[in-house]
């Protein structure tokens, strides 16, 4: 065996234990593990392809919905249940609540990957900061549109179907934990493989320069949808966990909450590093740490200490921390180094 | 959906005369915007903020007893320095970076001051009464507050004292020099330093004026900033960076866009409807570029 396969074991056997060894823990592991996959998937357009977005935001919240809706609408008449603010007229039993959600759960990752193959044509042909305010514009406009929607709970809300009363109160952290550390691995095994092909090298050419691998003959368009499904499916996917977790979506503070979730996935994957397997899982390890105890020592000061720690991390870590470790140990990322040169270039600093 | 518009014919005169009054306002934040972006390519998400704290300090001077209106002159003194102030602190720090850098500082800079204004102010949406009273036009069929006329007068007046400034004033000629090629201006001599903090003061002092004009007008809230971060966005892209004219009209078109659609479509869908607005601006200008083989950049 090598290190790397000892590493990956190491992690899923850790993965598998952590709701035992730390119960009190297991709602923070599950968004923690949403967050990873949030954060991973915004490297795919961020990091790898150059196309810094904050509308991932829009299929997270999409997958939230749909999860959620149609749960509910597989038994029971939606627009009755949103009115009733979700109260106890109508009750899943355990198997509808399961089949529910796995439905749920394939639409809302399937959903917005249809969503993002349709606006992608369209917007990918934008590029550098047109892109990135015309993807913030579709996050908040969706927002804004879906608050006003009335089959949805408009202003007042979603409360989604609560977990049935099988295996008493453990069960519903541990069965969320499962599901999120599940789509955590699908995601990583899925990122994983496609940076190990030739899809992730043209995703670089467009970063690096896109007119150059146009001429290059790489139909650039294409795989630029393509990169954007593929977090767009991952995004729904834990998007619709989440509505599961949180157990209420509201249009601008949970759903397409730019504000909050929206910046995070970009900030995780700064924070991390860009362009790289392990800096979005490591930004986002660090970050969701760093914010429970933001949250909770400084309790309604914790976004005044989020736009601090926004500004701290683009002006002084915009490599992040893989970048850091890797210009301060790049054996370790199998670059050759000539000392000579090294202390040439740390005399001229 | 409420038809209205079309059965009553003095509420889209009501909704024009709005909209070209409240544009007004758009078209002097989005010239502040244009200004700063085109001096040191930086595209401010914290413009909305800058606003509204330019609105609430016109209205602590309502508060503390002093005529809102005052506020005009006062408030883009203060926020000069705060516009500086800025700059020191986060802005030269990004000047020369990747643009993304500065749009995701600048959001942190906006989340900042939103929360700060949300603590010191309160979340309640608040109004700086200035007392003005009503116009009334064409048999009372359209009502336009003065205070609305009065805001568009004073942002005509400060946007012809800018462009005059900018044509003859020595700092003037140095920002439009920097604008043009900041590496020659350097070279000619102009401290570009202190030319971007300038231009990032006058780029706040005019969201100080208009934040100001906005709480007499209308009304603030600390989580208002961003749509006005977009409209001015929106317009500047319309029209182009240094065409005046052209912010102007756009900044009335987009005023009177939002007037209808907050008639047609309802309120609550206002703020939704602008945004969707600057989504389809950009891929129509994206298809319309694309067959030339060109790109929006």
């Amino acid at each position: 065996m090598n290190k790397n396969s000892i590493l990956y074991l190491s992690i899923l056997i850790f993965g598998l234990a952590a709701p035992f060894i730390f119960p009190a823990f297991k709602v923070q592991l599950s968004i923690l593990c949403v967050l990873i996959v949030l954060a991973t998937t915004w490297n795919i357009q961020g990091g790898e392809m150059g196309y810094n977005t904050f509308g991932n935001i829009l299929f997270y919240g999409l997958g939230m919905y749909l999860c959620a809706s149609v749960q509910v609408g597989m038994f029971f008449p939606l627009a009755e249940w949103t009115e009733s603010g979700g109260e106890k007229t109508f009750v899943h039993t355990p198997t509808q609540f399961f089949q529910g959600m796995a439905v749920g759960l394939v639409v809302a990752a399937v959903v917005p990957t249809i969503v993002a193959g349709l606006i992608g044509y369209a917007i990918l042909g934008l590029r550098g900061h047109y892109f990135a305010i015309c993807t913030l514009g579709l996050g908040v406009a969706a927002g804004e549109i879906s608050g006003g929607i009335e089959i949805i709970g408009a202003g007042q809300g979603f409360t989604t179907p609560p977990f049935p009363n099988v295996g008493g109160l453990e069960a519903r952290g541990e069965f969320f934990y499962f599901l999120s550390f599940g789509a955590l691995i699908l995601t990583f095994i899925a990122v994983r493989a496609i940076y190990s092909t030739r899809f992730k090298l043209i995703l670089n050419a467009i970063r690096d320069n896109e007119d150059k691998a146009e001429a290059m003959g790489i139909e650039t368009m294409k795989y630029k949808i393509i990169g954007w499904m593929v977090s767009a499916f991952f995004c729904g996917l834990a998007g619709g966990i989440m509505g599961g977790l949180v157990g209420y979506i509201d249009s601008t503070d949970v759903a397409f909450d730019g504000r909050e979730m929206g910046v995070f996935m970009v900030l995780m994957a700064i924070l991390g590093g860009k362009g790289t397997l392990w800096g979005p899982v490591i930004g986002a390890t660090v970050f969701h740490i760093f914010k429970e105890g933001f949250w909770t020592f400084f309790l309604g000061w914790q976004y005044v200490a989020l736009g601090v720690l926004i500004v701290v991390i683009v002006i002084y870590f915009p490599e992040g921390i893989m970048g850091w470790l890797r210009e301060k140990y790049p054996e370790r990322f199998g670059e050759v180094v000539d000392e000579a040169d090294r202390k040439a270039q740390v005399e001229l600093k | 959906m409420d038809f209205m518009v079309f059965q009553y014919p003095m509420i889209t005169v009501q909704a024009c005369l709005d909209g070209i009054l409240l544009g007004i306002l758009f078209a002097l934040i989005a010239y502040g915007m244009a200004l700063q972006w085109g001096v040191m390519n930086i595209i401010n998400i914290a413009q909305g903020d800058l606003v509204i704290l330019g609105g609430y300090i016109a209205y602590f001077m309502y508060l503390y007893g002093i005529h809102p209106a005052w506020g005009v002159i006062v408030s883009p003194i203060i926020m000069y320095f705060v516009g500086v102030g800025i700059y020191k602190l986060v802005i030269n720090k990004v000047v020369d970076r990747d643009l993304f850098i500065s749009i995701l500082a600048t959001f942190g800079i906006s989340i900042l001051f939103m929360q700060l204004m949300n603590f010191a102010f309160g979340a309640d949406v608040v109004l700086a009464n200035s007392g003005y009273g009503t116009t009334f036009l064409f048999d009372s069929a359209v009502v336009l507050p003065n205070s609305k006329i009065f805001s568009a007068f004073i942002s005509i007046l400060f946007a012809i004292c800018l462009v005059i400034y900018m044509k003859k004033s020595k700092l003037g000629r140095a920002i439009r020099a920097t604008a043009q090629n900041a590496r020659a201006a350097k070279i000619l001599g102009v401290d570009t330093e202190k030319v971007y903090a300038a231009t990032f003061g006058i780029n706040a002092a005019l969201c100080g004026v208009a934040g100001a004009l906005i709480s007499i007008t209308f009304t603030i809230h600390p989580y208002m900033g961003l749509p006005y971060t977009i409209r001015s966005f929106m317009i500047v892209i319309v029209a182009g960076l240094g065409n005046l004219p052209g912010v102007a009209l756009s900044g009335m078109g987009l005023g009177v866009f939002e007037e209808f659609a907050d008639y047609i479509l309802g309120t609550e869908f206002r703020i939704g409807s602008v945004f969707l607005l600057l989504v389809l601006i950009l891929v129509y200008r994206r298809f319309k570029l694309s067959r030339k083989r060109e790109y929006l950049k």
